[in-house]
This record gives C-alpha cells, structure tokens and sequence, in this order.
C-alpha cells in the first residue's frame, strides 16, 4: 500500500451518542447542542457528524426545541 | 396522571423578586387545577439568542410538573394573558431529572476559574473532533480527483 492510498482510509466514526455513557440529548443543554450546528446556525447533517439516525431526530427535535427558547439561534447573521 | 417539563420566558425589565413573584402565581394556578410541582427553577436573567418583542435578555423559569392535561391546558392559557411571559414550552417526558439542569450547572463551573479552563480545552477537543470529521469527509470526495491527476 503505497503512502498516497494510506491517506484515503476510511477512518471508522461511530455515534457520539449511542455507547451507553454517552450524554442524554437534551434541549435545554446548549453546549452540547452548539458542536452540532454550523457557524451560520444550521444542523451540521449527520454523515459529517457520524450521529446515528435515530440519536439524528432526536437531536433535531432538541435544536429546534432550543431555538424556540432563544437558547440557540435561528440564523447566524455577520 | 402525566409528568411535564416547563420553561417559562418572562420580560427582562422585570425584577428579580418579580419573577420569583411570577413564578408563585403560576404553581399556584397549577395547584388550584390538581397538579404538583415538583421542582422549580429560576434560571436568572439570560441573554436571548435572538430578540422577542423587542427584549435581548430574559428570565428563565422551569418547572417539573405531575398533573392531568387540562390543569397545563388553564396554566398556558393564562399565560398567554399576562404580559410578563414572552414566550413558554411544555412538554410531557417519560421522567423527571431530579437534579439541577444542566444550564444551573454548567453556570456553576464558569464561575470557577479551574473549571473554566476546563471547559474552555473540552471546547478545543471537539472543535478538533470536528475539524477531523471534515477532513474524513473531504478524503472521502478526494480520490476520484487523484485517479484524474
């Protein structure tokens, strides 16, 4: 295996999330929350976080949860 | 009989007392229709993410409440008469946390200087977390780029 085809492994991600001490999502968790949106103030997608589906849906529940409560933003304007 | 979690926004030129005084009035309107509070919390005056009806900081107030739906049904529509509540969230969970939210507690760790730093390198590990994720996710999109070369 050359050096070039060894910078392009797959690196396995797993769920921050699904292990079993993982932290609960919760909306009223603002710093956990935060790692998962953008700077503009979107919800990074989970194929770049590694967040399972399921944990996902939770997640986004929680964000949205969080926005209505103005913990979060809606929109990031610079 | 149902467990509720509430966090209630009060406007920010109120005082402190006064939000205290907001949050009696409303476990009381919950105990006059049957239901229990639980747990009670004053989150203080917090910076709002985003301006509601004018107003950059609130007063935070959650309950952890254990009654029938039409008490929260009253508790929400009386709240949505007074003028001191910008804004309230109720949501049924399947248990309550009985210790202090993590907002009371992470506000207890920036205040201490140790603690904060803390933090402040938690913050750094997951930005590089992050970081790292993007750079999967661009070897990922790379090698067609280098079949081309």
């Amino acid at each position: 295996m050359n050096q070039r085809q060894k910078q392009f492994i797959k690196r396995k991600k797993s769920c921050p999330f699904s292990s079993p001490n993982s932290p609960k999502i919760d909306y009223k968790d603002v710093r956990l929350l935060q790692r998962y949106i953008s700077e503009k103030g979107k919800i990074i997608p989970s194929r770049i976080t590694a967040v399972s589906a399921k944990k996902q849906r939770e997640l986004t529940i929680a964000i949205k949860r969080a926005r209505y409560l103005a913990l979060l933003p809606y929109v990031v304007n610079e | 009989m149902q467990l509720y979690e509430s966090v209630v926004i009060a406007r920010q030129d109120i005082s402190v007392t006064q939000a205290e005084a907001l949050a009696d009035d409303l476990s009381k309107i919950l105990e006059d229709n049957g239901a229990k509070v639980l747990k009670r919390e004053n989150w203080g005056l917090r910076g709002l993410a985003y301006r509601i009806k004018k107003n950059r900081k609130g007063h935070y107030l959650l309950f952890n409440i254990e009654g029938e739906p039409n008490a929260i049904s009253d508790y929400e529509r009386r709240m949505r008469i007074m003028e001191q509540v910008l804004r309230y969230l109720t949501i049924r969970v399947e248990e309550h946390n009985e210790d202090d939210s993590i907002i009371i507690s992470n506000r207890g760790k920036t205040s201490s200087q140790a603690d904060s730093n803390n933090a402040e390198s938690e913050i750094k590990q997951n930005t590089e977390k992050h970081e790292e994720n993007k750079d999967v996710s661009k070897a990922d999109l790379s090698p067609p780029k280098g079949e081309n070369q």
